[in-house]
Parts: structure tokens; C-alpha cells; sequence
């Protein structure tokens, strides 16, 4: 849509599709074929490494104390500066999709390099009931559920905390007072029933609501009675930066004590990860 | 899947069973949201599927700090046992392509629970109308085979001297006069018209009310439909002057946009 000022704006309606099933429902074998073959592309697969793969496979399924789930460039940077940064963890295993905007479509059968976008674990060396998730690929409606019924599914339920990290734009925060800069950035929970610690910060104040791989998580826990939590921070830069990375700091070091955090970030991958921040192009670089 | 919120599940035999049909201006689901939030229901359980989009939030019908924490998602059944009530409320659109999986679970859970009825609150564009529709109430109802057999003391009775009107079949080429094929046509209606004919032929009782309305502030159409539901239902008692004291839920703040910024006036 074109407005008085010329600009396009792509306008979304909360109309839903027209009348058209009648069509869907006269689907012939040969449609049936191609949704079953679309549906089995977009199926999501998680590739555990042989140790763990096999702990999955058996009856008491993978032991975790602690899943820690990071979503967005800011929780996902924060994991790597603060925890990943140690040499006490490994990668062991990583989650293989299809979908329109996930650039490893061409190699469903590799891990993600470093830097690539990509939804790996990672394990504790010391203490390997911690298990850290880290996600920065785009993951599509339809691959939420799936995919937090499966990481969830892998695990045994009983004993397990779950943790996850989020970021957001502060314009998508609601509150009925202004909110400028000052204040960001800041973090809100949301917690399932089964979780009784106490929170080191508010909790979201309707009407916020979250979406994506964050809420199939916490609605695939409070379903499970899995003892979870998130962390959804409002920042207002556009792109990930060490302010709001630190902001996960007192979320994370009050909740679990087996996760070593790093008191430091490491500044070698913080400077590489905020690097987009940089003027590239301006007049005077 | 049904979840039960506590160990053992509810049982909804002889219930009647209010949910909405994710439709234009969301009217059911607003409806929905005023039954739950003016009744205090208690939430049952989950309605967990992967057929909607993932959302979660907190109490969208806290009255305070005591309960706002409480994690809601995407489709949760509240029931009052006393009103003989359920109600599904969906808070999510449905993904596309699990429109029919989504009719279907939602059809093999209300044979397995054993409502007596099934009411399904809906909207239709209001620019589809034709004249003689535009000249009439905006409220229209349909009704599955097994509950136009039971008489005038029945639903339709009840229905029709309430005034409603049922929904009008229009033939598929207006004007064409021997083109004798007349049909449902719902549109903007979602999943209203599918679930419909599903009900039909699985023998389900279903009631649809739907309301003609467009996009935009749909609060008032919600307040109309919900209006005309408990004329029926008589869920609250009619004020004999006023009309009925609907609570909105405290979710519904904001609901265009944040605060402005003080320093523009």
C-alpha cells in the first residue's frame, strides 16, 4: 500500500484467508504427494555427536539438570562471550532444517561452521548435565513446535530447569507510560507453574505477550511440568551490543550455580560479534 | 491434545461448549475473552497442538499483582462447572497448512468429551453483504441437521424468536436464474464454514453465530455478539435497565499502542 507520502508500506490485516477451502478440500492424490513431500522437507532433525545420541536412544533418555536456551543476536552473543568463551564446553550436537530464510539448506548433513547462522548444544565438560542450546537461525512457525517438542523430548523431564534467553526491540514493549531510551536495557520473566525460585527481575506485564521458539519452549514445559523460565530483554539498539549482553548477567549467575560464568566477556568475540555496529561507510572511513 | 491443568481431568459430559473461530476483526475471540474474564472461569487445561502459532504471556485476566503470574498459552480451555460451561478460548492464527488437522482435532475432542452443544462464535466480512443482508441485523446463525429436528420448542424455536436470522445461502453465479447451486459462503470466516460442514456430517450438535463486521477497533462488535449469545444463554442476568456489566479483561489495555511521549504536548 502506497500512503499520501509515497512510501510502500507492507500493511498486515488481521482479516484471515477468503473463502477458499473448498478447493483444499478437493485434494487429489497427487496434491497429497506434494504437501507429504513439503512436509517431510521441513521436518526438523536433531544431530546429537555418538555419545550422546546414544544416552538419547535409551530408556532413561539424556540426564540434564540445566538447558539453557539462547535466542536472538544479543542472548545468543552473551552465551558466547560469557560461557562459551571458556574452554570447558563442546559442541555436541546441532539441529538440521529446511526452511525459506535458513541459508544451510544446502548442507542438511554438516554442522554450522562458527559465525554461521545455526542452532547448536553445547555440554559442560565438568558438569555434564548442563547443556547449553544456541540458536541464530530463522526457525518458521510451523518448525517451533517441533523443534522445542523434540529438544525437550530427548531429556529427561524430571530434575530438569530450563533457562531461556531472549532479546526484542523495545518498540515492541507495551506499557501505558512512555518509555524512552533511559530505562533499556531491561529484562521480564515469564515463568511455567512448576517454577518456584525467585526472580531477579519483573515479571512481563500483560497485555506483552512472546512468540516464537522462546513460547513453543515454555508452553511445551508448562504442559511437561518442566520447571522454566525466560528472560526477554528490551534493548533499544538495533544490533547486538555488550550493554544489553550484560544485562543476562544477574538472570543467569542467581538461577544456576553449576553454569561458570565468566566474570569477564571475551573481548576477542565480543569485538567480533558487535562489529556490525561500526560506521563502514561513511564519509569519513 | 487436551492437558489438564491439575492431575485428574475434568469431566465436560452434557457441557455446553463455547470456542471461537479465528475470524475477521478476531470478534469470537474478543467474545470469548469477556465470557471468561465476567464468569472468573477456571482455567481446566491446555489445548496443546502444533497446528497454531506458539505465544505465551501471563494472566491475561489478572486483577492485580496476586495473579498476574500465571503463564498462558496459545489455547487453553476454561470451564465453569456449576453454569454446565466450557470454553475454548484460541489466542494464536492457525499455520495454513494444518487447517484440516486443526478441524480434525478439535472434532475428535469435543466426540470425546461429550458436550451436549457446541457454540461457535465467528464474523464475515461486512463488504460481502448484498442488499437485502444490508438491510437487515448484522447477526446470522447456522445450525447443524440434529438440532433443526427437535421442533419450535427447540434450538431453532429459540433462535427464531429471538429474531436471529439465519445465515443465506447465495447461489455461486448471482443473477444467472437457472444456476440452482446454492452455497455457504463465509468469507473472512476461517475455518467457520469447513468445521461447519465437519460438524454436520460427524453428527455434532453445533450452533455458529457469526456477526457481519470489518476490520479495525472490534471491541463494540465483540460487546454485540456477546450480547446477543447471552440473550439466548442468559450466562449473566439482564439489568432491567443498562445493559449487561461485561468485565474486560485486563489484556485488552493498550491495545493501541504504548504511552505517548509527554514531551509533544
Amino acid at each position: 500500500m502506497a500512503t499520501f507520502f509515497g512510501e510502500v508500506l507492507s500493511v498486515y490485516s488481521r482479516a484471515v484467508e477468503e473463502d477458499d477451502y473448498d478447493d483444499v478440500e478437493e485434494e487429489n492424490e497427487e496434491d497429497l504427494q506434494i504437501r507429504r513431500e513439503i512436509e517431510e522437507k521441513r521436518e526438523v532433525h536433531i544431530r546429537w555427536c555418538p555419545e550422546v545420541s546414544k544416552a538419547v536412544e535409551s530408556a532413561e533418555k539424556l540426564q540434564c539438570s540445566d538447558l539453557i536456551i539462547a535466542v536472538g543476536p544479543n542472548a545468543a552473543g552473551f552465551v558466547s562471550a560469557y560461557i562459551l568463551s571458556s574452554e570447558g564446553w563442546m559442541q555436541v550436537g546441532w539441529v538440521s532444517l529446511w526452511n525459506e530464510r535458513s541459508r544451510s539448506s544446502t548442507r542438511p548433513d554438516t554442522a554450522p561452521l562458527p559465525g554461521e547462522p545455526g542452532c547448536v548444544f553445547y555440554q559442560q565438560k565438568s558438569c555434564p548435565s548442563v547443556l547449553i542450546c544456541q540458536c541464530t537461525c530463522y526457525i518458521a512457525e510451523d518448525q517451533l513446535f517441533h523443534l522445542a517438542e523434540k529438544v525437550l523430548g530427548s531429556m529427561q523431564s524430571r530434575g530438569l530447569t530450563v533457562t531461556v534467553l531472549s532479546d526484542s526491540p523495545l518498540t515492541e514493549y507495551k506499557t501505558s507510560h512512555y518509555v524512552n531510551g533511559n530505562g533499556a536495557p531491561f529484562l521480564r520473566a515469564l515463568k511455567t507453574s512448576t517454577f518456584t525460585h525467585n526472580l531477579p527481575c519483573p515479571l512481563l506485564e500483560q497485555p506483552n505477550i512472546i512468540t516464537g521458539l522462546p513460547a513453543a519452549v515454555l508452553n511445551q514445559c508448562q504442559v511437561q511440568h518442566i520447571q522454566a523460565v525466560l528472560f526477554q530483554c528490551f534493548s533499544d539498539v538495533l544490533h547486538p551490543d555488550s550493554v544489553t549482553m550484560e544485562t543476562y548477567k544477574p538472570a543467569l549467575s542467581c538461577l544456576s550455580t553449576r553454569v561458570k560464568l565468566e566474570t569477564r566477556p571475551n573481548m576477542e568475540i565480543l569485538q567480533k560479534l558487535t562489529r556490525v555496529n561500526d560506521a563502514h561507510s561513511n564519509l569519513y572511513t | 491434545m487436551f492437558v489438564p491443568v491439575g492431575e485428574r481431568a475434568p469431566v465436560f459430559n452434557g457441557f455446553t461448549l463455547i470456542t471461537p473461530a479465528v475470524s475477521v476483526g478476531n470478534v469470537g475471540q474478543l467474545a470469548v475473552d469477556l465470557i471468561i474474564s465476567t464468569l472468573d472461569m477456571v482455567r481446566a487445561g491446555h489445548f496443546h497442538t502444533d497446528c497454531l502459532i506458539p505465544m505465551a504471556g501471563n494472566n491475561p485476566y489478572s486483577r492485580g499483582d496476586q495473579d498476574a503470574a500465571l503463564l498462558s498459552t496459545n489455547a487453553e480451555v476454561y470451564c465453569r462447572t456449576d453454569l454446565q460451561l466450557a470454553v475454548l478460548q484460541i489466542r494464536t492464527p492457525i499455520l495454513p497448512m494444518k487447517m484440516k488437522s486443526f478441524r480434525k482435532l478439535l472434532v475428535s475432542w469435543i466426540k470425546a468429551s461429550g458436550f451436549s452443544r457446541t457454540v461457535l462464535l465467528s464474523s464475515c466480512h461486512a463488504h460481502q453483504r448484498d442488499d437485502q443482508q444490508l438491510l437487515s441485523s448484522p447477526l446470522r446463525y447456522l445450525l447443524t441437521p440434529g438440532l433443526r429436528t427437535e421442533g419450535t420448542e427447540g434450538t431453532e424455536g429459540m433462535l427464531q424468536r429471538l429474531g436471529w436470522r439465519e445465515m443465506e445461502r447465495v447461489s455461486a453465479f448471482p443473477g444467472v436464474t437457472d444456476s440452482d447451486t446454492q452455497r455457504l459462503y463465509i468469507p473472512g470466516g476461517g475455518i467457520t464454514k469447513a468445521l461447519y460442514n465437519d460438524c454436520c456430517s460427524e453428527n455434532i450438535s453445533m450452533v455458529v453465530l457469526l456477526l457481519f463486521c470489518s476490520e479495525g477497533d472490534n471491541v463494540p462488535d465483540a460487546f454485540t455478539l456477546v450480547n446477543h449469545l447471552n440473550d439466548w444463554l442468559h450466562l449473566l442476568d439482564k439489568p432491567v435497565q443498562g445493559c449487561v456489566p461485561w468485565r474486560t479483561p485486563s489484556s485488552w489495555r493498550l491495545l493501541f499502542g504504548s504511552g505517548v511521549p509527554p514531551l509533544i504536548f
